[in-house]
């Protein structure tokens, strides 16, 4: 199997060729928005923080920040700072010129002399980058190429029951055919950890999922936070799910059953292939933000209750088995997997489908939140801001 | 003949059914090619699990091939497998690490 995509210098090839016009903090954000609306070809992504935050929260939007630049969907990059903020724009471009060769150019609305005279040059060398990007020729790649995300969001009782469990057959199909993937969400295998654990390619691995469960779990508790009271909800338990481990795995299942061979922390980079977890957060726009920061080019997105979610720099490909859902918000979901709860289809038979869907997106086919030009982030943080 | 159930792997002594089902009506679902069917001893409310067979007091209940609970008091075949017949067995962290 093979697609259509973009050579990129360092790491795997890119499904998109994106100008991508990067915010260094929060005051740059409204500006960069409007600079990406003036240029075809540019996405823009909206970062609400990088100013009065303590080392670790810093870190952590550094490493999305950059991460982001280096997503093999992006071309080149513009970024728009401030002056005053924690990672000048100067230092985040150097950050990003370190860890890949791709165009990147930077601009301070303080220098320049405001937002106007910032965005009149920030469209200009956008446009020139864009004008460039066009010229790019696709290429012929094998999937082993693929990085893809798995998210849910928005579930219901079709997420653990059909979408899920096709989903997984989606990631084994890939899987074997030498791609990636990355199931993320690490509070959600709280109650199923031991079964995860049990995929894992070696006994470190197996311990590094379990550990990440543990760690989770106190983080939470160092908040107040009791993970397990009150799971599964009356609302879970109404919907048929009777234990936390019954919730927990119907959650897992998205990510299929091969050997796990790598346990990333938020925003990391792969550096095995194959079936791939990552320590994120349960919410899910936060959840997806860390798997494209560390190079997922496409994600599909199980829902049942629905979702209009999009990513500006990848893909997402929204797919629900609830019926109901596809009718009623099928203005934003991508694949209708009912047919598994009507006995028509088999979770096989379904993920052969999205195999052959995703395939398309690979090859340029918009998703409908892509189409819409969504852009939804959120940077996961450890405390409050100072 | 369509479906009301769904197995989620062979190994499970449960199907969650998709459809509400009345007592004494038949819990159909796929297992591989075949069709194979139940009659529901008690109403099972749609997503809501059945057991496939007789399950006795401090068993394991399977889903996704894996054990989901165990059982507080015995589930007949047919009846309704919820919260107030099945528990979560506490684990720890350490005894799961190797």
């Amino acid at each position: 199997m093979e697609f259509w995509g973009y050579r990129r210098a360092e790491g795997r090839a890119g499904i998109r060729n994106h100008v991508l016009i990067l915010p260094s903090c929060v005051c740059g954000s409204e500006t960069a928005r409007i600079v990406a609306s003036q240029v075809k070809g540019a996405v823009n992504i909206v970062f609400n923080t990088g100013c009065s935050d303590v080392q670790a929260n810093t870190d952590m939007s550094q490493k999305v920040l950059t991460g982001f630049a280096c997503n093999p969907n992006v071309y080149g990059v513009v970024i728009i700072g401030l002056g005053c903020e924690t990672v000048g724009h100067r230092q985040l471009r150097e950050k990003i010129q370190k860890m890949t060769s791709k165009p990147v150019v930077s601009f301070g609305i303080q220098e320049e002399g405001g937002t106007l005279k910032t965005i009149e040059k920030a469209v200009r060398a956008a446009r020139e980058m864009a004008a460039e990007a066009a010229m790019q020729p696709k290429e012929r790649f094998d999937i082993s190429e693929l990085l893809l995300g798995i998210e849910c969001g928005g579930s219901d009782a079709t997420s653990g029951l059909a979408s899920n469990p096709a989903v997984g057959e989606l990631s084994d199909l890939l899987v074997d055919l030498g791609a990636s993937t990355i199931m993320s969400e690490s509070i959600e295998w709280i109650g199923g950890e031991h079964v995860l654990a049990r995929r894992a390619a070696t006994p470190e691995i197996h311990n590094q999922i379990i550990e990440v469960c543990r760690a989770y779990e106190e983080h939470l508790k160092a908040a107040g936070q009791d993970c397990r009271a009150g799971q599964p909800t009356p609302g879970n338990k109404a919907g048929g799910l009777s234990t936390l481990d019954e919730k927990s795995l119907g959650c897992i299942r998205k990510g299929g059953t091969r050997s796990v061979v790598e346990v990333l922390q938020q925003a990391d980079r792969p550096t095995k292939t194959g079936a791939i977890v990552m320590d994120t957060a349960g919410f899910d726009i936060s959840s997806v933000t860390s798997m494209v920061a560390g190079g997922c080019s496409a994600v599909i997105f199980t829902t049942g209750r629905g979702t209009p979610t999009g990513n500006a720099i990848a893909p997402v490909l929204k797919v629900t088995a609830n019926e109901r859902t596809y009718r009623m918000m099928e203005d934003n979901m991508d694949v209708d997997l009912s047919p598994i709860l009507r006995g028509e289809k088999t979770f096989r038979e379904m993920g052969e489908k999205l195999l052959e869907e995703i395939g398309a997106v690979c090859n340029g086919k918009l998703t409908k939140a892509e189409a819409y030009g969504f852009s939804d982030i959120a940077v996961d943080h450890v405390c409050r801001f100072v | 003949m369509t479906i009301n159930a769904i197995l989620l792997d062979e190994k499970d002594n449960v199907v969650t059914c998709v459809q509400d089902v009345k007592a004494g009506e038949e819990v159909v679902y796929r297992a591989g090619d075949n069709l194979c069917t139940l009659i529901a001893a008690q109403p099972i409310p749609a997503c809501h699990k059945v057991a496939l067979q007789d399950i006795g007091k401090g068993k394991d209940v399977i889903k996704y091939g894996e054990m989901i609970g165990r059982t507080s008091s015995p589930i007949a075949k047919g009846c309704h497998v919820n919260e107030y017949n099945i528990y979560s067995v506490p684990r720890d962290y350490d005894s799961e690490l190797v």
